[in-house]
């Protein structure tokens, strides 16, 4: 059997439809996570001892457990609870809960090097909890793991295909359905790896440009 | 019936995601150190076909190339069954990853130890043998540990191409016992007490090797 470019041509408008799903969720997902990394990083920084243990062993839990089981486990077990989602709020979910343990790490990185001096000129300054965070540390902390975060992004965006696992009808999902009508996967699926592939490669480069207008230096 | 009963039931499919795990590591280990080493090469043509192996396999995702190499290769005429489709796609996938992690410790090692081998009259093999690579796997360890825990990860993406593994042991018995907040909430503590036990096996083998080679001050 060959590559048919027609059939190929066939689905693609499908599939391009279906990619939107796919950015979305991905644009959604990283917010969720940019946010929620931020709480467990500040939590467990914070003086509160039993919150400063339990945020770390919450981010060190879901960050060696499968994404696809925290799929599962939202998506089955959120409503025997009432709490009745749509498999994209989910899916999007799960993805900002997995990707905040990631990004807890990597501001981590980026708090570490602020000099601990801005710590202790806040203190001086008798500036409260929040205003430390917001006004001193954030802003020095953010842009040096600006470019961390977009790689974890990209790693987001590969991740979603796992969606189709809970019938969110992203691209991998609509490749499958086109599959199953014309039974032939090869045409969708090879075109969902190259769309995969050049967006990739795409936002990668983006964020080399990134770093080199933020002036960091690739970490080894 | 508590939820301990279901542990025996979801341990059955635990074989299949370790066979995975350490199949996987061992094909994305072989392909890690030859794209590695390929990338660097003097040649530009292999260097180029390293290259396009690692920007693919990074590129698109694990579980697209799943899906391609079971239901799409078919088509073409080569039939995986799951099980080899899983080890090879995982292992692909990592050691693209992992291939960036052998470049990146390899060039790591300072350079006055390549002008040192070359100074003893060190054949290139010789220099990459017995100079660059014991230096360069220590500091290997960590990101390569780090890899071990994604392809464990990854391993329950095997459950969607049909295979019996943990995650797809814990599908059945959810459907058979409708227990679900026990039977998922075992199969993320069994998956972190997994990647817990790799993670003590490396770091005891990350020591091991430092004091081995007395190599505690890069370790």
């Amino acid at each position: 059997m060959k590559f048919e470019w027609t059939f190929a041509w066939n689905v693609l408008p499908e599939l391009l439809m279906a990619l939107r799903v796919t950015v979305f969720a991905t644009v959604l997902g990283m917010a969720l996570a940019a946010v929620l990394g931020l709480v467990w990083t500040i939590a467990r920084r914070g003086s509160v001892a039993p919150i400063a243990l339990v945020a770390r062993h919450i981010v060190e839990f879901v960050r060696s457990t499968p994404l696809l089981v925290q799929l599962y486990f939202l998506f089955y077990v959120a409503p025997e609870f009432g709490l009745a989602m749509s498999p994209l709020a989910t899916g999007v979910l799960a993805l900002g809960i997995h990707y905040s343990s990631y990004l807890s790490e990597v501001y981590r990185a980026g708090i570490d090097a602020v000099p601990k001096g801005q710590w202790e000129a806040a203190r001086a300054l008798n500036l409260c909890f929040a205003d430390t965070w917001r006004l001193v540390i954030i802003p020095q902390a953010l842009p040096p793991v600006l470019p961390a975060m977009g790689n974890y992004l990209i790693a987001m965006f590969k991740d979603t295909p796992m969606l189709s696992a809970i019938t969110v009808l992203e691209l991998l999902q609509t490749a499958k359905i086109a599959g199953a009508e014309h039974f032939r996967y090869l045409e969708p699926l090879t075109l969902v790896g190259v769309l995969f592939l050049a967006l990739s490669l795409g936002s990668a480069a983006c964020v080399r440009w990134g770093e080199r207008r933020l002036g960091v230096i690739r970490p080894r | 019936m508590s939820a301990f009963e279901f542990i025996p039931s979801l341990l059955s499919g635990l074989g299949v995601t370790l066979a995975l795990t350490f199949g996987g590591a061992a094909v994305a280990a072989t392909l890690a150190w030859i794209a590695g080493l390929a990338r660097m090469s003097h040649q530009g043509l292999v260097r180029v076909l390293a290259g396009i192996y690692i920007e693919t396999f990074r590129g698109t995702s694990a579980l697209v190339q799943l899906y391609w190499f079971f239901y799409a290769l078919p088509l073409l005429g080569i039939n995986l069954s799951a099980m080899v489709a899983g080890i090879l796609v995982l292992g692909l996938n990592i050691g693209a990853y992992g291939a960036e992690v052998v470049r990146g410790a390899v060039l790591s090692v300072d350079k006055g130890q390549y002008e040192a081998a070359t100074a003893l009259n060190m054949s290139a093999m010789q220099r990459l043998w017995i100079v660059i690579v014991p230096q360069a796997l220590i500091r290997m360890l960590p990101p390569a540990g780090n890899l071990l825990i994604e392809l464990l990860k990854s391993t329950a993406l095997v459950s969607l191409i049909t295979l019996s593994d943990l995650t797809f042991r814990g599908m059945l018995l959810r459907s058979e016992t409708l227990r679900t907040v026990e039977v998922f909430g075992l199969l993320l503590i069994i998956y972190f007490v997994v990647a817990q036990a790799l993670v003590c096996g490396l770091r005891a083998l990350e020591q091991r090797l430092a004091k081995a080679w007395h190599l505690e001050n890069i370790a």
